[in-house]
């Protein structure tokens, strides 16, 4: 199929909730690597949903019981297709990229993990891929490998390799720091712990919308995001792994759906992917992620990524020319955020300011308080971009930063 | 002044500023000229939590009447700390602990209540507060 042609303000059309005001300002979006704003068809397929198909799926016999089953198990393949998974069964649907997590450290935590056993991860996870490992280890009364950042933000690969020969159980790591917008050699990563046939899991909540996700060339044994921040409704995740950890792996929760034979003395558990989807999942949410995921696809991803990554470059150049700036964060493989504090300036006041001029940034520790601790910030201001973002978007967001550093100097 | 005068005279002062700016240019000058907590007080235990940034609250009872001493690394929040220690400071703690604040809502900076952020806002009253309620009991014995 032709790929669409990528053109900003036709996409922006698409995006209702970024035209809008603000304190009487015109919005500027960048605070999309917390959520993306949705496009109109992934609005209409929530209202069409509970218009006109609501149903709970897998148990009826009746017609639309059966059509929203079929739906949702459509929505799987399209999931599936888009991370190029092998086989649909290997898409589990979660709550979020927090749940996936969740599950893979509880199930594989159980399957693998004996008392004193070590899990790995880098110095710039987010609190959701570092607080599940860190419980699963003091569990199990062994300890958290965490592979040390250097000081532009990059994971010491070194460092990595060395605690690899501890013999973790288990290595989890971001694919982009949600903090300090690198990204992480996954690749490489994977194939440093394949050798010791440990399982990787990626933390792809901030990689799925701004680069091709490719699981099978990746080859990681656990892939999770979150919907909300890939243009798709919040309440769904995705949880890829690969069937031969699924399969062996435990249930984690345990309740209708997921179940094949109840009895009150015994249980027999439902085949994959129904295994890991114990009760009613959000089923309007999981069609807006595939409509989301359909909307993306009428697109080349890496003319989506030039565009962001034409944005970050000129934000990073702006920033560059104020006095006292100090971008946190400084790796050349970088994709969706840009993280700075200026000196003597506290990153709360700078984000109230710009609010009240229309700049919709974070501002804070970005849950990844290491990450903060790691750069002496207290926090930093961060903007994140999407598709439809401008350049001149980001010259108004750097012109106004002027205005409030000005104020606060 | 009483602590319904005082808050009657800051919104009166607002309302001259028409727009946001010059309101926050204010908030950023009472930020500067906060009453500074002494540097021996300014350690985890004073420290105000729930806030985006660190606020550290400090009070002494001088004639009967409280008074406050603050600071925090972010201007805006230190100026909100002055506002309500322009309110509260120099008043008895019975005055303290039966007076209600509203003047924040007043002069538009009603965001800073919402409860996301003013935890931060909301446990700095409660934290002077009871500040005034242990020197009552104080005064008492």
């Amino acid at each position: 199929m032709e790929k669409g042609s990528f053109q900003v303000e036709v996409i922006r059309k698409q995006f209702p909730a970024i035209h809008q005001q603000v304190y009487g300002k015109q919005l500027v979006y960048l605070d999309n690597a917390a959520t993306t704003q949705k496009p109109q068809a992934v609005i209409n397929r929530l209202t069409d949903y509970y218009t006109n198909e609501n149903c709970n799926i897998h148990r009826g016999v009746h017609y639309l019981s059966q059509q929203a089953t079929s739906a949702f198990e459509e929505a799987r393949n399209t999931t599936a297709k888009f991370i190029n998974a092998a086989h649909s069964h290997e898409v589990i649907f979660t709550k979020g990229t927090t749940e996936s997590v969740n599950l893979v450290a509880a199930s594989l935590g159980k399957l693998l993990m004996k008392m004193g056993d070590k899990v790995l991860i880098t110095g710039m996870e987010h609190h959701s891929n570092l607080v599940p490992w860190q419980q699963l280890c003091k569990a199990h009364q062994g300890e958290l490998l965490v592979a040390r950042l250097t000081d532009s933000g990059e994971t010491d690969l070194n460092h990595f390799a060395e605690l690899l020969r501890q013999s973790p159980k288990i290595v989890a790591v971001t694919h982009i720091s949600n903090a300090l917008g690198s990204i992480n050699p996954v690749r490489e990563m994977i194939s440093m712990a394949h050798q010791q046939n440990i399982p990787v899991l990626v933390d792809g909540a901030q990689s799925v919308a701004h680069m091709k996700i490719d699981v099978q060339e990746l080859d990681c044994d656990f892939f999770v995001f979150s919907g909300h921040k890939i243009y798709a409704p919040m309440g769904v995740g995705v949880l890829y792994g690969k069937s031969e950890w699924l399969e062996q792996m435990p249930p984690w929760q345990f309740g209708g759906e997921m179940v094949d034979q109840v009895s009150f003395a015994e249980t027999t558990f439902n085949q994959l992917p129904f295994k890991f989807e114990a009760g009613t999942p959000d089923v309007g949410a999981v069609l807006g992620l595939a409509t989301a995921l359909d909307f993306l696809s009428e697109f080349d991803i890496q003319t989506i990524a030039k565009h962001e990554q034409k944005l970050v470059e000129n934000t990073i150049n702006e920033l560059k020319q104020i006095d006292g700036m100090r971008l946190i964060g400084t790796s050349a493989k970088r994709a969706g955020v840009v993280s700075f504090v200026v000196e003597g300036i506290h990153p709360y006041d700078i984000g109230t300011l710009v609010d009240k001029m229309g700049i919709a940034l974070r501002t804070g520790h970005h849950c990844a308080q290491p990450v903060m601790t790691r750069y002496e910030v207290p926090g930093t201001v961060r903007a994140s971009f999407a598709m439809y973002n401008t350049a001149e978007e980001v010259d108004h967001f750097v012109a106004t930063l002027n205005k409030a550093i000005n104020m606060l100097r | 002044m009483t602590i319904k005068e005082i808050q009657e005279e800051i919104i009166s002062e607002f309302s001259a500023y028409d727009d946001w700016m010059d309101k926050y240019n204010y908030l950023i000058e009472m930020g500067r000229d906060v009453p500074q907590i002494d540097v021996q007080y300014k350690t985890n235990n004073h420290l105000i939590t729930g806030c985006q940034s660190r606020v550290w609250l400090h009070a002494d009872l001088k004639e009967n009447k409280v008074f406050f001493t603050a600071d925090s690394d972010a201007v805006i929040t230190k100026g909100i700390v002055n506002l309500l220690i322009r309110v509260y400071s120099g008043h008895t703690p019975e005055e303290i602990l039966e007076a209600d604040i509203d003047f924040l809502d007043q002069i538009g900076l009603k965001e800073h209540l919402s409860p996301t952020r003013s935890n931060g806002l909301l446990s700095m009253v409660k934290q002077m507060k009871l500040y005034a309620q242990v020197f009552k009991l104080k005064m008492n014995n």
